[in-house]
């Protein structure tokens, strides 16, 4: 092969891959696609039965349907899988990350079975997949590593005093475990337990495990995650580090690369530490060795995942390399491509993750139609991976992720103002997601200075959640109001109001005409939280044929300069379909895009008719809300019975828990149920003081979002 | 003019605002007030052609009756044009004055006319007991309603009733004789007699509710057919039930692309005066009502006292006949061939009356401008085109009749503030009063002083004034509405619309007077 530096081993069989499985779905099967039709290599899908129209399956040159939802019986279907392969003469089987990427029987049964496994061998992963045994074999191989207590004896006492010897604050991490799932922190002695038997839950659904270990926990830690290669010649190199330090619910939002602020001496203490470790355990493919960062920038090592990360795209950008194409090159037995002296870091790049969650609910991971989906222009230094499309549905059946915007700029404070601006110009409405968040995020100056840690999201909290603007610009009241009367009336963009001669339908061209009476139109709506109501009189007609309103604005607006003239029109880009209003108010002209969504009914909640507004320039988008007529309310209510003040399930999910029977006294905020939905666990708390009526679910049985959970008698009525 | 047009704004403005106290008590039950009801029925953003807002206006001395306790009018329910009927609950309990009775039978005559949907949003007391005898009897009084309902029904136009309040003895006939009917809940109670008439016949104590309410119609009597949860539902399932209805307005016009004028319709305001002796060019008014200010005129040289042309108002032609002065032989003849031309191409005529009659005097007598006039008259009284007067000045004596008064049955008639309407002016009818006064002196052989003939004269004068008055005049619903000049674009537009739900017939014409 002939690259100076790297070490080439005879013996070491090589075999094309001419026909690639991935077993995975979403924006990782996609990624992998691409770089394998690069490199000219046929793709084959596997999909489950919800999958049937996603994207990775249209992407695929064919696909086969392994069955139901489930993960347990589709994605991580091993037998089946390997199966699918051989039928369709598949030489590899790429696992993407999750499902069975770090699976050792897996990799296992692979090669029992022929197949290339696109990965580590079965020996790493299982001994990495074990934190205990991992941590023992990084101690030997001189990599620094945390106290902590990866011991057998499980009982809750002997955990606890373990803790103690370590000292608190501790971390509880399942052994198995990983992405945060069945990971708990004990501030101090009171909560361990409790918190350990959370872990040991979680745990034990995600990973059929609940064993645990405890280790110190390290205050303002950073997580810094360092790139390695290794190929089936013996060589391991690393491609620099990710800062992925800033996290919610213990998983990655933001990730970049190189990590802010690290020295040069650190970064090739970091690199050659984590090829130590690579090494240490035979290491074959791209993997990833997690350390921990104090501010002193001493670090240690966590854990190696011996898979290819999420946030890979990053260390692509600055390293100017395709880590799946090397994933493959190297399980065809080729040396890696590049050895260590001739890999660079060049500029800076960012990962945001874009979730189906909501932020100001604790992250609480949501589901629900893409309504509209767009997202910035592709170009060299823009990439945005994602598996879905508008009009696709993000399901609670697996990981909520939207896609991951990657952007790349010669420094970091470039590549961070390309971030931002690209977050403005992803639009999604449908659901609930965090893209306004990470917008904050990139916009914060304590992240702009790169002072991060993975408390970060907790210790600015206050600026990255202003509290809520309890009042909104009168010309924002106004603009929202003309979008709303203008989009809503029935002239707008509907054709059979229109005549042969394509006349508007008199009746809306006098639009809001009464005869002698002023035509004056009240519009009350919710701009966020704020309940404003603006009056409009129709004064005019501009020369272009806009019409002129004065309006008045009263509710939560700001003080002063409440009387506004606007006028303004909207249009429909023919090509993208997408609403555009123009508005001039007190002679600022502004645009903003306009997505709207439809009202919709269903069980025992209605959402009102709302509508987005994408400003075309630099300030955040608004949710608007129009007042729900009180008859649909009331109708759902009759339908589905009223669940104000009643605890309701915040998503679909599985009853793992009823701590509370018919007859119980329960207090405000005391836990009623515990339910697992996507993944995670979540206590469902007495919202109010009360007595329990009925419990409507039982444990392992699934409640739709917003079902009542737990009846709890209605306050007037006599007990 | 402008002076005269604040005055009518101002004044309906008020009517539109009613009594507060009543209007709190109304909306305190969680009712929406009539208005209200109106604009959440009717396509959002879209115009309301109301009618006759000066109903009853200084009619019953003391007792204000706003609107006539009724408020009628056009509007488009899920893209469809209908008349709109609701009772104004705040104004006498939604009782039917005998104007109100006249109000109601007006718009169903314009729904049968114009083949629109009826939408009643009932909420009445029914019949005005102290005034039965003006409201009961006559062929023209409340049995009247449903009988249009009936016939209206027959005739296919759709007939859907929301009861949002009481329907009681007579009124309860609204809903039963309608094709759909909603109730709402604990609002709406239809009942033939009411809780204290069933205590006085049986002694059965009852609730207006258990009598005749939402559950009872809905489940058990089957005297509705929806069951509303409040007003705003009840416009919702109205809205819905329109949509279901599977008529199209079938437009046989050729339309063209519509231009607004070029002149500016508020220029009106300078043009005409309040003066009526002060003349002006129709065309001025023309031009701006109607497309482009384009005006394509027919016979400009001749006859020149009547000027007869075809225009476009939003993109829809029509025959415009308007008053350059007073009717000759010529301006007759000239405009019975236009009626003709039009009936004949099934345009729809407009006419803009400022008339002060057919040329009087020895050589018009002898020139047969009677016969000239019944000419006209009869091409007017017989064309079957849509109809639609707008008086802009004088409307007297038999120019009424040539331009399409009341009686010729326009589809729509409305009035400037500034018009005037009676059998002649009043200093006319004065003079000849005096005159006929003179002659009975003379051949008593008793003086007649001028002094006299002053006290003769005036009290005449003041009264023609009085009741030539347009808001005299809209307060016994004799036109559809005053209207503002500078919106009279806007409301011809949107009548002629409304007309063109019904197909234009054929027109044949009585005998005319060779």
């Amino acid at each position: 092969y002939g690259i100076a530096g790297l070490e080439v081993k005879e013996g070491v069989e090589t075999r094309q891959i001419e026909k690639l499985l991935i077993a995975n779905r979403g924006e990782i099967a996609c990624r992998v696609m691409r770089t394998a039709k690069k490199m000219g290599i046929q793709t084959v899908a596997v999909y489950s039965e919800v999958d049937r129209n996603q994207m990775h399956v249209e992407m695929a040159d064919e696909a086969y349907c392994i069955g139901p939802a489930a993960p347990t019986l589709s994605y991580l279907k091993m037998d089946k899988i390997v199966d699918v392969a051989k039928s369709s003469g598949a030489q590899a089987i790429h696992p993407g990350y999750g499902f069975l990427s770090e699976n050792a029987e897996f990799a296992e049964l692979c090669s029992q079975e022929n197949v290339i496994f696109v990965g580590p061998p079965s020996t790493a992963i299982r001994d990495m997949g074990i934190k205990s045994t991992s941590k023992k074999i990084m101690s030997a191989a001189n990599v620094p590593i945390i106290e902590g207590y990866h011991g057998e004896t499980q009982t809750n006492d002997h955990l606890l005093r373990e803790a103690e010897k370590i000292g608190f604050p501790i971390m509880i991490k399942a052994v198995r475990g990983g992405g945060g799932k069945g990971m708990r922190i004990a501030m101090e002695k009171e909560n361990f337990i409790e918190q350990l038997e959370a872990a040991r839950r979680e745990a034990k659904s995600s990973f059929g495990d609940d064993v645990m270990l405890i280790e110190k926990y390290v205050d303002r830690p950073r997580h810094v995650e360092v790139q390695v290669f290794g190929d089936h010649h013996g060589n391991a190199v690393y491609l620099f580090e990710r800062d992925c330090s800033v996290q919610r619910r213990h998983q990655k939002v933001i990730e970049e690369s190189p990590a802010p602020g690290i020295s040069h001496e650190t970064r090739v203490e970091l690199g050659e530490a984590a090829v130590r470790a690579a090494k240490a355990v035979g290491y074959v493919g791209a993997g990833t060795v997690e350390f921990v960062m104090d501010p002193e920038q001493k670090f240690y090592f966590m854990e190696m995942n011996t898979r290819l990360q999420v946030e890979h795209p990053v260390t692509e950008m600055v390293t100017g390399t395709d880590l799946v194409e090397w994933q493959l090159k190297v399980a065809q037995g080729e040396p890696m491509p590049l050895e260590q002296k001739n890999i660079t870091l060049r500029g800076h790049s960012f990962e945001a993750r874009i979730y189906a969650e909501d932020p100001d609910n604790d992250f609480m991971p949501g589901a629900g139609p893409l309504h509209y989906l767009s997202g910035p222009v592709e170009t060299d230094s823009i990439r945005v991976e994602t598996g879905v499309r508008q009009g696709d549905e993000v399901t609670p059946d697996y990981d909520p992720m939207i896609a991951k915007l990657v952007v790349w700029g010669p420094d970091r404070a470039q590549a961070l103002r390309k971030l931002q601006s690209n977050l403005i110009n992803y639009t999604i409405v449908g659901l609930d997601t965090n893209v306004k968040f990470l917008y904050q995020l990139a916009s914060n100056s304590h992240f702009a200075s790169g002072d991060v840690h993975t408390g970060f999201i907790e210790q600015h909290f206050g600026e990255l959640f202003p509290s809520k603007a309890a009042t909104v610009s009168p010309q924002l009241a106004c603009q929202a109001a003309f979008v709303h009367m203008i989009t809503s009336s029935n002239n707008f963009n509907k054709e059979e109001n229109q005549d042969l001669a394509g006349n508007t339908d008199p009746f809306s061209r006098c639009a809001g005409f009464m005869v002698n009476l002023s035509p004056t139109s009240e519009t009350s709506l919710k701009i966020g939280d704020c309940d404003v109501t603006v009056q409009a009189i129709r004064i005019g007609t501009t020369s272009n044929g806009e019409t002129i309103y004065s309006m008045s604005v009263s509710g939560d607006v700001d003080v002063g300069a409440d009387e506004i003239t606007l006028s303004g029109y909207a249009r429909v880009d023919p090509e993208t379909a997408a609403t555009y209003v123009v508005t001039t108010v007190n002679d600022v002209t502004q645009r903003h895009k306009v997505v709207m969504f439809p009202e919709k009914v269903k069980g025992s909640s209605v959402e009102p008719d709302s509508f987005h507004l994408f400003p075309s320039h630099h300030s955040a988008s608004v949710k608007v809300t129009l007042p729900l007529p009180s008859f649909l309310t009331r109708q759902a209510a009759a339908a589905g019975g009223n669940t104000a003040g009643q605890p309701i399930a915040p998503m679909t999910g599985k009853i793992e828990k009823v701590l509370v029977s018919p007859g119980d006294n329960v207090t405000r905020g005391q836990p009623l149920v515990v339910m697992i939905a996507m993944k995670m666990e979540h206590t469902i708390r007495a919202p109010r003081d009360g007595v329990v009526e009925s419990v409507r679910y039982a444990e392992q049985e699934s409640a739709e979002k917003d079902a009542l959970l737990v009846k709890l008698k209605e306050l007037d009525e006599p007990q | 003019m402008l002076q005269l047009t604040n005055e009518l704004r101002c004044t309906v403005s008020e009517i539109s605002l009613g009594d507060k106290n009543a209007q709190k008590r109304h909306v305190s039950k969680g009712k929406m007030l009539p208005r209200e009801r109106i604009k959440g029925l009717i396509d959002q953003d879209t115009a309301f052609l109301e009618f006759s807002q000066l109903a009853g206006y200084n009619l019953y001395g003391n007792e204000n009756v706003p609107a006539g306790g009724i408020i009628t009018g056009i509007g488009r329910v899920a893209g469809k044009e209908c008349v709109i009927v609701a009772n104004d609950a705040t104004v006498k309990g939604g009782t039917y004055y005998p104007v109100t009775v006249k109000k109601h039978l007006r718009a169903q005559d314009i729904a049968r006319q114009n083949n629109l949907p009826c939408i009643y949003m009932v909420d009445s007391g029914g019949a005005n007991l102290p005034r039965q005898a003006e409201v009961f009897p006559d062929r023209d009084h409340f049995g009247r309603i449903f009988y249009n309902q009936a016939t209206m029904s027959a005739a296919g136009i759709p007939q859907i009733a929301i009861v949002m309040g009481s329907c009681t003895a007579g009124g309860a006939y609204v809903p039963a004789m309608s094709d759909e009917s909603i109730i709402v809940r604990k609002q709406g109670t239809i009942f033939l007699g009411g809780p204290p008439l069933v205590e006085a016949a049986t002694s059965e104590k009852v609730s207006a509710e258990e009598l005749g309410g939402a559950d009872l119609h809905c489940s058990k009597s089957g005297v509705t057919d929806h069951y509303a949860l409040d007003d705003q539902h009840a416009l919702y399932i109205a809205r819905s039930v329109v949509s279901n209805l599977n008529i199209k307005k079938k437009v046989e016009l050729c339309v063209e692309k519509s231009e607004e004028p070029l002149f500016d319709p508020q220029e009106l305001y300078g043009i005409i005066g309040t003066n009526l002796k002060r003349t002006f060019d129709v065309r001025e008014v023309v031009a701006r009502i109607v497309d482009g200010s384009r005006f394509n005129e027919y016979k400009k040289m001749y006859g020149d006292t009547l000027v007869c042309g075809f225009a476009r108002v939003f993109g829809i032609p029509v025959g415009i006949i308007g008053n350059n002065g007073v009717l000759f032989s010529e301006s007759a003849l000239k405009g019975t061939h236009f009626i003709e031309l039009c009936c004949q191409r099934k345009i729809p005529l407009v006419f803009l009356q400022n008339i002060t009659g057919f040329m009087v005097g020895k050589d018009a007598e002898a020139g047969g401008i009677a016969k000239d006039g019944a000419k006209m008259v009869t091409a007017v009284a017989c064309a079957n085109v849509p109809k639609i007067t707008i008086i802009i000045g004088g409307s007297y004596g038999a120019g009424n009749y040539g331009m399409c008064g009341r009686s010729y049955g326009p589809r729509f008639l409305y009035m400037w503030p500034n018009a005037r309407i009676s059998v002649m002016g009043g200093e006319q009818a004065a003079t000849v009063l005096a005159t006929i006064t003179r002659d009975q002196r003379m051949r008593e052989g008793k003086p007649f002083t001028e002094e006299e003939e002053e006290q003769l004269k005036n009290p005449i004068i003041k009264r023609f004034e009085k009741e030539g008055n347009p808001f005299y005049a809209s307060a016994r619903l004799w036109d559809d509405g005053v209207i503002d000049p500078a919106d009279t674009r806007t409301v011809l537009g949107l009548s002629l619309s409304a007309t063109l739900n019904a197909p234009i017939p054929k027109t044949r014409f009585g005998v005319f007077r060779m």
